[in-house]
């Protein structure tokens, strides 16, 4: 078995290969931008956010599998939730691959992020996997700040 | 075939026994930092335990003995550069602090506003960057030779770039991304012929072509002897006379004067004027070892081994048909650095593939983003050769190129 494994597992080769939400808002109510520094990967997020519920995510990336996959599925999960929710659910992915004495438990609806817990082996890829919620963390904190909300 | 012994090289190495998961690792990471033998490994060990001291002021056995052993290896570095004298040779960290010392001394004294740099359109960030500080502080203008279609660099342009309005010209010897080896000899010359003078970065070239300063005529030479068998943390600059003369020291402290009173000082002579504080003595030291192995071996072998392999490799790796390598398609152009991508994956991932194959490989910009913009890429992988690599490991590369390319390859979306 090739360490890979744990790494290119078959949901992330499905949501690298076929990415959810991929593409632009036009009008979205929050756009953000974000880069890792280390490799120069960048992405962008539009966020649709209404009445405090995320009505429409969209993402164009260019990085590598991690940051694609990790994107495709955050997208997934978060489309739908109220901005509170969304918090709460980047908080905890944040925390599962961060914290290193602590095991997080996922919840069954977040199950798909597992596949995600064997980049925590490779430390220089636990950033290309943030990269997405950390813009969206931003994106969540502007579309409250937005006017377009009330 | 080659005239080096690569099989008997290898046992010199003691690194190439390391096996990763299993795997015997398949070091193709030189252009970053090469691995040492074990005469260099030995040189440290030798040093501490047998003669450490300071130099340069002790009047004790261990004094001396280590203060030979260091002023020997200047020796030992120009004769491998074939430079005129042995107070040219300069010790630095590093091929950085090299470049940042003459851009400080030499560019503080030298430029004025309006003044031009040319520079190349595929330097490593370490003769870019402190260029570009230069020129904003003093005024001056950077200006870029730029590169061909198959990577080389356009000379039509460098001679009409090179003007009466170049004080320096910094170029590379050979490129870390592309592997192009540059005509520095006719850079030189153009050069010289506006007055302005030439410094030379040969942290890539110097490891892997053999160098002569006084054949190229250039005025500086940088070079970092963790690329060439040597430890890390030594750097060599070397400078004409008549220019290190005349600049005014970079670092200042110990070591490097001459008397000094409560107000004012004078400077020591060459090369210590620009050797402030204690050196890195046993890295030094240790670095006069990688030269004698590389001079045993004789830098053109080492040369005609790098073709060689480059030539192999090129033609291999485009059997993956979906791989676009950069940089000179004929081997006897460029050295043993070979960049590409892989259909559209992301560097990181084939350089994760590789790693699960025990292939050490490099992946990203290369300290060269400029050049990764105007190749419009976002960052490329990276195979990079040496004395001691082999065909069989450039197949283990294709190998796991295959793999890459069965795995991730064909993205629809994007
Ligand atoms: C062409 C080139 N110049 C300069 C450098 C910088 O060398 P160092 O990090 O030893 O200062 C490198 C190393 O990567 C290089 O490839």
């Amino acid at each position: 078995m090739s360490l890979a494994d744990d790494l290119y597992r078959e949901t992330i080769l499905d949501h690298y290969h076929n990415p959810r939400n991929h593409g632009a808002i036009e009008h979205p109510t929050a756009q953000v931008e974000g880069v890792n520094p280390l490799c120069g990967d960048e992405l962008t997020l539009y966020l649709n956010v209404k009445d405090g519920k995320i009505e429409d995510v969209k993402l164009t990336a260019k990085g590598c599998s991690i940051n694609t996959a990790s994107g495709s599925m955050m997208s997934e999960l978060l489309l739908g939730k109220s901005v509170e929710e969304a918090n709460q659910i980047v908080e905890l992915f944040k925390k599962m691959m961060l914290d290193k004495k602590e095991e997080v438990v996922l919840p069954d609806d977040l199950e798909d992020l597992e596949a995600l817990r064997g980049v925590k082996k490779y430390p220089v890829r636990i950033k290309c996997a943030l990269l997405p919620w950390n813009t969206m963390l931003e994106g969540l904190g502007n579309a409250l700040k937005s006017p377009t909300l009330d | 075939m080659s005239k080096l012994n690569v099989e008997q090289i290898r046992k010199d190495f003691p690194i190439l026994q390391r096996k990763i998961a299993g795997k015997q690792l398949v070091y193709l990471d030189n252009a970053a930092t090469s691995q040492k033998p074990r005469s260099v490994i030995d040189a440290l060990t030798g040093y501490y335990e047998g003669y450490n001291a300071n130099i340069h002021r002790g009047i004790h056995t261990l004094a001396e003995e280590a203060t030979d052993a260091y002023e020997a290896v200047r020796e030992t570095v120009r004769d491998f550069i074939d430079a005129e004298h042995t107070h040219e040779i300069i010790f630095t960290r590093n091929s950085t602090e090299a470049i940042n010392l003459v851009a400080y001394s030499w560019g503080n004294a030298n430029i004025l506003p309006g003044d031009e740099i040319v520079l190349t359109a595929m330097e490593h960030h370490s003769n870019l960057i402190p260029w570009q500080r230069l020129a904003t502080e003093r005024n001056a203008k950077l200006v870029f030779i730029p590169i061909t279609e198959d990577g080389q660099l356009d000379m039509e342009e460098a001679r009409k770039l090179i003007s009466s309005r170049t004080k320096i010209v910094a170029a590379t010897l050979m490129s870390n991304v592309l592997g192009t080896i540059n005509p520095i000899k006719e850079l030189a010359k153009l050069a010289h012929e506006k007055g302005a003078v030439i410094l030379v970065d040969g942290a890539q070239g110097v490891p892997h072509v053999k160098t002569s300063v006084r054949d190229l005529d250039v005025d500086f030479l940088v070079f970092s002897m963790h690329k060439m068998l040597g430890p890390t943390g030594v750097g060599i600059l070397y400078g004409k006379t008549e220019l290190l003369d005349a600049m005014p020291p970079f670092l200042s402290g110990g070591h490097m004067i001459s008397s000094v009173w409560k107000d004012k000082a004078t400077w020591t002579e060459l090369p210590w004027k620009f050797e402030a504080g204690t050196s890195n003595i046993a890295d030094v030291i240790a670095s006069g070892k990688a030269i004698e192995y590389l001079t045993a071996l004789g830098m053109d072998n080492v040369r005609e081994h790098e073709i060689e392999i480059t030539r192999y490799a090129l033609q291999k790796l485009n059997e993956l048909g979906d791989i676009t390598i950069f940089g000179p398609k004929d081997a006897t152009l460029r050295g043993g650095v070979i960049s590409f991508n892989v259909d559209d994956i992301h560097a990181h991932d084939i350089g994760q593939i590789c790693a699960d194959a025990a292939i050490a490989v490099r992946a990203g910009h290369h300290c060269c983003q400029p050049l990764m913009r105007d190749l419009n890429v976002m960052g490329t992988a990276r195979a990079s050769f040496y004395i001691y690599n082999t065909k069989e490991e450039v197949d283990l590369l294709f190998e796991a190129l295959k793999e890459a390319d069965k795995v991730l390859g064909h993205v629809a979306c994007r």
